[in-house]
């Protein structure tokens, strides 16, 4: 039984994207939109976080949100950009979502 | 695949408004049924009518009307959580003994029970939020 879990808050603004990282369990997928996308960049504080997480959970993240804050391009090696198509599969794909709000 | 989808921000405040629309577009462009909508808390003013927003923005509470119609959506507003801001529809505004209703077409106003019944009979629950 996956879970996707759809985190939406900036790491630096609460404490959402850390409590995600820290009850998702292996094999669970993990997706970035709104202002957590800033997450999916490479050289933050919170990026090794994000890089542990990948050991054994897949990491996305929302390629529309990501370039509406001037992040295109800029998403760490790991993360998958996906587009909405893609996030309504992440959703299927998965047994349940779990929104970290 | 039968999703319900819960939208608990309002149009122009957060993302979260536009991002529910986004999904459910996308999840029917795939192929999958949307059981209901949901509207929760300040979700509820994606259901009124009388908002002009400038010629340049977007027309989110348009936009969700206009998908109801295409795709027949049964698009459900929290009747506590509307009475408390200010959306009616006429049945309601007559049994409050106001003078106007403002709810949006496509929009039907009901009980929290309606969303108990979209998580039942969904395969999926889909939270927007801030």
């Amino acid at each position: 039984m996956s879970m996707l879990h759809i985190v939406n808050k900036s790491p630096f603004e609460r404490v959402a994207f850390d409590s995600c990282l820290a009850h998702a369990s292996a094999g669970d997928a993990i997706l970035m939109i709104e202002d957590a996308v800033v997450g999916a960049v490479d050289g933050s504080s919170f990026a090794g976080k994000v890089k542990a997480a990948m050991a054994d959970k897949s990491v996305y993240v929302l390629g529309a949100d990501l370039a509406a804050r001037g992040l295109e391009g800029k998403a760490m090696e790991g993360v998958t950009i996906v587009d909405y198509a893609g996030f309504v599969d992440l959703t299927a794909n998965n047994d349940s979502t779990q929104s970290w709000l | 695949m039968k999703y319900t989808i819960l939208v608990n921000e309002g149009p122009y405040q957060h993302q979260s408004a536009d991002t529910a629309l986004q999904f459910t577009r996308a999840a029917l462009e795939k192929g999958h049924e949307i059981f209901r909508v949901f509207f929760y808390h300040d979700g509820v003013n994606n259901g009124t009518r009388l908002t002009v927003p400038p010629a340049d923005d977007r027309l989110i509470q348009k936009a969700w009307t206009e998908l109801a119609e295409k795709h027949g959506l049964d698009l459900v507003i929290c009747i506590a959580a509307a009475q408390r801001r200010g959306i009616m529809d006429a049945d309601e505004a007559k049994r409050q003994g106001l003078d106007a209703n403002n709810i949006a077409p496509g929009f039907r106003i009901s009980g929290l029970g309606q969303l108990v019944e979209g998580g039942i009979q969904s395969d999926r629950l889909v939270v927007f939020g801030d």
